[in-house]
């Protein structure tokens, strides 16, 4: 079960930061640009996929919360940080970013550590 | 940096792995299992005081982190954070006197050596995909 949760934070997470990411890049290459809370409340309330990246981080949220109550918290927050592993891949391959060296070895720093985690 | 930005820089650290604590605590202390079937149980344990007090911590954090990113480099403010990572099990082994085997300790270890380097490259990377410094 502590890992089902792990995998919802993480998911959620990573599909919350990617489509908060790419809305805000487009939002921002809009004239004018996203400056002020009540421009970026418009922003919000007009674009599905940002309201979706609230909803997705209200649901890693409630899973974290969930996952707490069951596994050690020594072991809940540094796994989630398997979302660092999850967001360089998705980086480079949905939104096309480029991953540096030092970002890929970091990236499985962290992958090797919650292999060490599992065990 | 200023002193304010040292103290805003302490809180930032601090306040995320605390807010991680006061949350375990209070839903260790939540009598009820959370299920995704009953959505009230979710809103019933926020009401709880100390997980109610750790998404107090966690606005605390949200808010000095802006603060701090206002007046330090992003390429400063995330590495330094990823020692969160190695707070928030010194806690839980204090104050939830949860079980840390050596395993545990080292498998921290690189997260928090792997999450600094992926978060300390995302300023340079920035600045090679174009974006203004």
């Amino acid at each position: 079960m502590k890992w089902l949760l792990l995998s919802v934070v993480v998911v959620t997470t990573v599909i919350g930061d990617l489509l908060q990411s790419s809305e805000m890049k487009s939002a921002a290459n809009r004239p004018g640009g996203v400056r002020g809370v009540l421009p970026l409340l418009r922003v919000i309330a007009a674009r599905k996929y940002l309201i979706l990246a609230i909803v997705s981080m209200a649901v890693s949220f409630f899973a974290f919360l969930a996952l707490i109550q069951i596994a050690p918290l020594s072991f809940a927050v540094p796994a989630s940080a398997a979302t660092f592993v999850l967001e360089t891949v998705l980086a480079g391959l949905v939104l096309k970013e480029r991953i540096g060296r030092r970002r890929a070895a970091g990236a499985l720093l962290v992958l090797g550590g919650i292999v060490l985690l599992a065990h | 940096m200023s002193t304010r930005g040292w103290r805003l820089l302490f809180l930032v650290i601090l306040s995320k792995p605390f807010s991680n604590l006061f949350l375990a605590w209070g839903m260790k202390n939540f009598p009820q299992a959370l299920s995704p079937g009953h959505p009230l149980l979710f809103l019933r344990a926020m009401l709880e005081p100390l997980v109610s007090l750790g998404i107090a911590t966690q606005i605390v954090w949200l808010l000095s982190r802006m603060a701090l990113l206002g007046i330090a480099d992003l390429s400063f403010v995330l590495p330094v954070t990823a020692v969160g990572y190695v707070l928030t099990t010194f806690l839980s082994r204090i104050f939830l006197h949860e079980d840390v085997p050596p395993a545990r300790w080292v498998a921290v270890g690189l997260i928090f050596l792997g999450t600094a380097l992926v978060t300390s490259t995302s300023r340079t990377e920035a600045k090679t995909a174009g974006f203004p410094e």
